[in-house]
């Protein structure tokens, strides 16, 4: 079997009495969409905190190609290739769709410290930025600050900078949140090109893109995942139809 | 030439015209007042690298100021009395050097500063940045061996190869090329990657980390470039009043210079020197009406803050923008 | 060194750790119910010791010129509120701190216009005056502890308004939620006066007890109110809790640093030369001390929780 990419190991976090993830084992393995579905207050953001380091496990492991991350921070993960979107996208509101990109190739090529050269003027950041907005279907709207841009528009913004990072795995947080059905339909297409690139864990809400997507899916009810499978097997689990699926499938 | 640049680009005539002419009227002290006007707006715009840019609202910036007042003042008076400085070391009165060694140390103070402070944010960095340039000051007032309290005088101004600094127009060219190559340094630093990297750590600290890019170290590095454009000011400035005293290192200095950059138009290229130029005239005016001047200073200051939130450059040259 | 100087000078500690916590008390109770960095609380406390030191000149009486403190003060404050203050909460720090640096300016120079630039004097009143014998033979000044005394008085009375009274359960819902005040039916734009103004009372009071044991000028709330930055720092912004502990802290650290460190340096080097060193390090050993805590605790020892 392949190695995964991401594994996650009997994660624990307890917010004083609550236990917010209970013991979540879970991995992600090369060219797969693994879905994470559950209901609200299910424990999902936590995890995905722990996963990205704003938030410290109490106790478990996370691996990441290869090495144990837990004791690095958000910058560290990143810059080992872990890329993510946020539930409300997270952008420099100031810089054009362009520049944000920038920003995150000069991450990846780890040229922060560079002071003497305008980035307007350095054709090669300039190309490489512009190669991930015409990815996403930006490139037209590549000079208007990001505060302007729609709130489908910053979605894509943020998935052309996780694309700029050349990230090993992708950490998409409810990216069909707020897109509407022509948005979901084209996002869900672009989603099901991008495991070639990378494997991704998503969590999402909307159940027709998690079906149409998903190779595995991972169940979260009160911080435990219940159940883990293909889509069929989930469909069919007695335990995530009373729990959680009832009235969806 | 778009607004921005057309105004940008008279101050800078305007200012370099004004000495000139005075000059020529036989009128030095303008001479003076314009080569005040220019070193502040140098010691403004490296807080403009820090607070413009950067979003650090660094209420000590005095102390970056002042230590490149006391290299200055230090240097000069050990090349004068010939005792050495420190191991076997002799001052000088060169001001290259003098400026040098101002930048190092300054840099060096910003980037110890700058490690505690940037470790907090908010209101917690404002009063932190405030108490670390107090103790600063204190240090500087409690030891006596360069005048304490009652500070250090210069009794010739520096030299500098080719230049007679004694002149009022001649070292005011000295500072006005300086400026000049400050705010060039400025411009290319906010379109540089780091710059991006700073700007983005203002707008938005978690989009900086997401990509991987530790905003703590961003941010640490433009500081003690912040203090070291700060403090080369702070060496001219002596060399200006040939003379040095804690009063430069005083939390009302801070409160001047973050006054300059707001009044002048925050994170402008030309706003801290627009800023310096009103706030002089406005000393200078209001100081000519009324010895109670800094009470209108403060009343025109809050009218700003109130309602003119752009500053000059707001005014004459809309709103700012971002590529 | 005797134990009888050390008990004194720890006796003295107590004292401006007091004072400061009356000053930091004010900022910090203002920064954790409306958010708000006021650079001119120090000069409330100028105010409170002008008004004091004036009113007590011209009607002969102490104490009637520390009632007239604390209501010039609060009364100072609750104009500047409604005038200024209440524009600026909604404003990010930067202009906070320009708009109450622009305060400054206009307090210190309207006080000089007032009183013109020569101090003001503010004798003891003579029911405080004299010494008592400390443990050890000293002699300490009654006034002194009369600070220490107040001050504690006004710790707990500031604790009991604050946990026990209808306007303390306000104060406190406002610095852990302030939608949730506005909900509860609270006109939140008077309180915030109220707020501002008690700070303000503070402050003044402070300025009016040490004015009797320094001068009165103008100028004189700047240097306290950066200790009582460092206060609040140490303590942790907007917990009153914090504010105490810190000034006792930072009055004993200050007050026995002065003492100790050229008596310690003096182990190493030669008396003149020790005072030198020592008092340079004394100077700047509250700031060490500060940067020590904030490098273990980033938001202080006692942080509050949205802050």
């Amino acid at each position: 079997m392949v190695e995964p990419v991401l594994e996650i190991f009997d994660l624990v976090k307890n917010f004083g009495a609550l236990r917010a993830t209970d013991g979540v084992t879970l991995d992600l393995r090369p060219g797969e969409i693994h879905a994470l579905i559950g209901p609200n207050g299910a424990g999902k953001s936590t995890l995905i905190h722990q996963i990205c380091g704003t938030l410290r496990q109490d106790s478990g492991t996370i691996r990441f190609a290869g090495q144990d991350i837990g004791g690095l921070g958000v910058a560290g993960r990143a810059r080992l290739g872990l890329g993510r979107t946020f539930q409300v996208s997270s952008l420099a509101p100031e810089f054009s769709a362009l520049r944000n990109v920038m920003l995150a190739v000069q991450a990846r090529e780890g040229t922060s410290f560079r002071f003497l050269k305008p980035v307007m003027r350095d054709g090669s950041l300039i190309d490489a930025a512009m190669a991930m907005l015409e990815r996403v279907g930006l490139t037209a709207r590549a000079r208007i600050p990001a505060a302007e841009l729609s709130h489908g528009e910053r979605r894509q913004l943020e998935i052309a900078m996780a694309l700029a990072l050349r990230s090993r795995a992708f950490l998409l947080d409810e990216p069909m949140a707020g897109m509407g059905p022509e948005g979901s339909k084209s996002l869900t297409r672009f989603l099901d090109t991008l495991r070639q690139e990378a494997p991704i864990l998503l969590v999402e809400h909307d159940m027709d893109a998690v079906f149409a997507l998903a190779d595995r899916i991972s169940v979260l009810v009160y911080g435990r995942i219940i159940a883990t499978g293909t889509v069929e097997e989930i469909r069919r689990d007695p335990a995530v139809r009373t729990a959680y699926l009832g009235d969806h499938a | 030439m778009n607004r921005e640049n057309l105004v940008n680009f008279i101050l800078a005539v305007l200012l370099l015209a004004v000495p000139f002419a005075a000059n020529m009227a036989g009128q030095p002290f303008y001479v003076t007042l314009a080569t005040r006007v220019a070193i502040l707006a140098l010691a403004a715009t490296g807080l403009n690298l820090a607070l413009g840019l950067g979003g650090l609202v660094s209420f000590g910036h005095a102390a970056f100021f002042g230590i490149g007042g006391y290299v200055a003042g230090i240097l000069a008076t050990h090349s004068f009395s010939g005792e050495p400085l420190l191991f076997g070391l002799s001052g000088t009165n060169q001001m290259w050097v003098i400026w040098i060694v101002a930048v190092l140390l300054a840099g060096l103070l910003g980037l110890a500063i700058g490690a505690i402070s940037l470790r907090t944010s908010g209101v917690y960095f404002i009063m932190i940045t405030l108490a670390f340039a107090q103790m600063v000051y204190y240090f500087a007032v409690s030891w006596p061996a360069y005048g304490g309290e009652d500070g250090l005088s210069i009794l010739v101004r520096n030299q500098f190869p080719g230049v007679m600094t004694m002149r009022p127009l001649g070292f005011f060219l000295i500072c006005y090329v300086v400026l000049l190559v400050g705010i060039g340094l400025f411009a290319l630093i906010r379109a540089s990657r780091f710059g991006n990297a700073l700007q983005a750590a203002r707008q938005n600290e978690v989009r900086v980390a997401t990509v991987g890019i530790q905003p703590y170290r961003i941010r640490l590095t433009g500081f003690a470039i912040s203090a070291m454009m700060t403090g080369l000011a702070g060496a001219l400035f002596a060399d200006l009043n040939r003379f040095v005293s804690p009063s430069m290192l005083s939390w009302h200095m801070s409160g001047e210079l973050i006054v300059l950059i707001v009044l002048g138009g925050t994170g402008r290229l030309f706003g801290p020197l627009a800023g310096a130029a009103l706030y002089v005239a406005f000393e200078y005016a209001l100081g000519g009406i009324t010895e109670r001047w800094q009470f209108f200073l403060g009343l025109i200051l809050l009218v700003v803050v109130l309602f003119a939130r752009g500053g000059l450059l707001g005014l004459l040259a809309g709103k700012a923008r971002h590529g | 060194m005797t134990v009888a100087l050390a008990l004194e000078q720890l006796l003295n500690g107590l004292q401006l750790g007091v004072m400061l916590f009356l000053m930091a008390a004010g900022l910090t109770l203002i920064f954790g119910v409306m958010g708000l960095i006021n650079l001119a609380h120090g000069s409330l406390y100028m105010v409170g010791a002008f008004a004091c030191a004036a009113v007590a000149a011209w009607t002969g009486s102490f104490w009637i010129g520390l009632i007239a403190s604390l209501v010039a003060a609060a009364a100072a404050g609750a104009i500047v509120e409604l005038v200024v203050i209440r524009r600026l909460y909604d404003r990010d720090h930067l202009d906070q701190v320009l708009a109450t640096f622009a305060l400054i300016l206009m307090f210190s120079e309207g006080t000089r216009w007032l009183f013109g630039s020569f101090p003001l004097y503010l004798d003891i009143p003579p029911l405080l005056q004299g010494a008592v014998t400390l443990p050890g033979g000293t002699q300490y000044p009654v006034y002194r502890l009369a600070i220490i005394a107040a001050g504690a008085i006004v710790a707990i009375g500031l604790y009991m308004l604050i946990s026990k009274t209808r306007l303390g359960m306000r104060i406190r819902a406002g610095e852990s939620d302030r939608e949730m005040i506005g909900a509860l039916g609270v006109d939140i734009r008077t309180l915030y006066t109220v707020v501002f103004a008690l700070g303000a009372a503070l402050a003044g009071f402070a300025g009016a007890m040490v004015g009797a044991l320094q001068s009165v000028q103008v100028g004189m709330g700047e240097p306290v109110l950066i200790l009582a930055f460092v206060v609040i720092v140490i303590g942790g912004i907007g917990s009153i809790k914090g504010a105490l502990l810190g000034a006792l802290l930072v009055g004993v650290t200050d007050t026995m640093g002065r003492f100790l460190l050229p008596q310690i340096f003096a182990f190493f080097a030669p008396p003149a030369q020790a005072g030198m060193i020592g008092g340079a390090v004394a100077s700047m050993l509250i700031y060490i001390v500060m940067a020590v805590i904030l490098a273990v605790k980033p938001r202080g020892l006692f942080p509050a929780a949205h802050a």
